[in-house]
């Protein structure tokens, strides 16, 4: 039987504590955005969500390659368990995206060049979880879940970029003074802070999610092992 | 319309919208770990014993 690592622990109590902490500097540091009001505080934890997703669509196309050169079902399951966490926050990002809309462009939803981007990436990756249910060999549903994850990733630059690409009114963050950039957004000092505290909140939640769901996927396979074995 | 506007927008609700969705999506995906992790424990338990017993 697993036990839980101390470390496991350690993260956790990290991770809660940053996370009350970026709560705090999101409503108590920030300033209210001049024209948007209180709104525009759904954007730290909005960005940070969306960051979240494509870091773990990007651990999770890694994992696939790893898996197909070195061929060790952990990597599989390292896969699986990032894309599982990546489908969670990708869709807090568009639900959060849908609500500040509302008031700000006066719709729930339109289909702008990042909303349909993203809106597909989540779709592929929540395909992806279906499929594999599918497939009752490890070894095979592995293989298909690294292919699948690494052409999958296609999905995750095109959704950053679209800002950029197409003519869109989502505005442009990260870059946003870059040539080609459609949207403007300026920040003052503090919120450019909790901006960046934010992102690495969430960078330290993925790291403890993906730890704990990682834990979870190595005990399904030991029980699937197991049922495989009794089965023979 | 925001452009002719004194002060920023009345867009509270929004706002607690937005975060009932982060905390609530994180928290039920947080306990949906819990549920399935207490799940597959049981199921290696009952596995073990059987393994044990043929």
């Amino acid at each position: 039987m697993q036990t839980k690592p101390r470390w496991l622990t350690v993260l956790d109590i990290i991770t809660i504590s940053l996370l009350i902490a970026a709560t705090g500097m999101v409503f108590f540091y920030a300033p209210t955005e001049a024209v948007m009001g209180q709104v525009q505080k759904v954007f730290y934890f909005h960005v940070a969500a969306g960051w979240v997703g494509m870091l773990a669509f990007l651990v999770a196309a890694i994992s696939g390659v790893v898996y197909l050169v070195k061929g060790n079902r952990k990597w599989d399951i390292v896969g699986l368990s990032a894309i599982e966490i990546g489908i969670v926050f990708a869709f807090i990002n568009i639900v959060t995206g849908s609500i500040w809309a509302r008031p700000i462009w006066n719709t729930w939803w339109t289909w702008d060049p990042r909303l349909t981007t993203a809106t597909v990436m989540e779709l592929i990756y929540a395909a992806y979880l279906m499929l594999r249910q599918g497939i009752e060999d490890p070894d095979r549903r592995a293989r298909f879940g690294a292919v699948y994850a690494i052409i999958g990733f296609l999905s995750v630059p095109l959704t950053f970029f679209s800002a950029r690409l197409f003519r869109t009114i989502h505005p442009v963050v990260i870059g946003a003074n870059e040539a080609g950039a459609q949207g403007q957004f300026d920040m003052t000092p503090l919120m450019l802070q909790t901006f960046m505290f934010s992102l690495f909140t969430f960078s330290i939640i993925f790291a403890d999610l993906l730890w704990h769901r990682i834990r979870v996927g190595q005990l399904a396979e030991k029980v699937e092992q197991l049922r495989l074995k009794m089965v023979d | 319309m925001f452009f002719l506007q004194d002060a920023p927008a009345n867009t509270l609700n929004y706002m607690i919208a937005g975060y009932i969705v982060i905390f609530g999506v994180m928290l039920l995906y947080w306990i949906s770990l819990s549920v399935r992790r207490r799940n597959l424990k049981q199921d290696l338990e009952i596995l073990e014993d059987l393994e044990k017993k043929s």
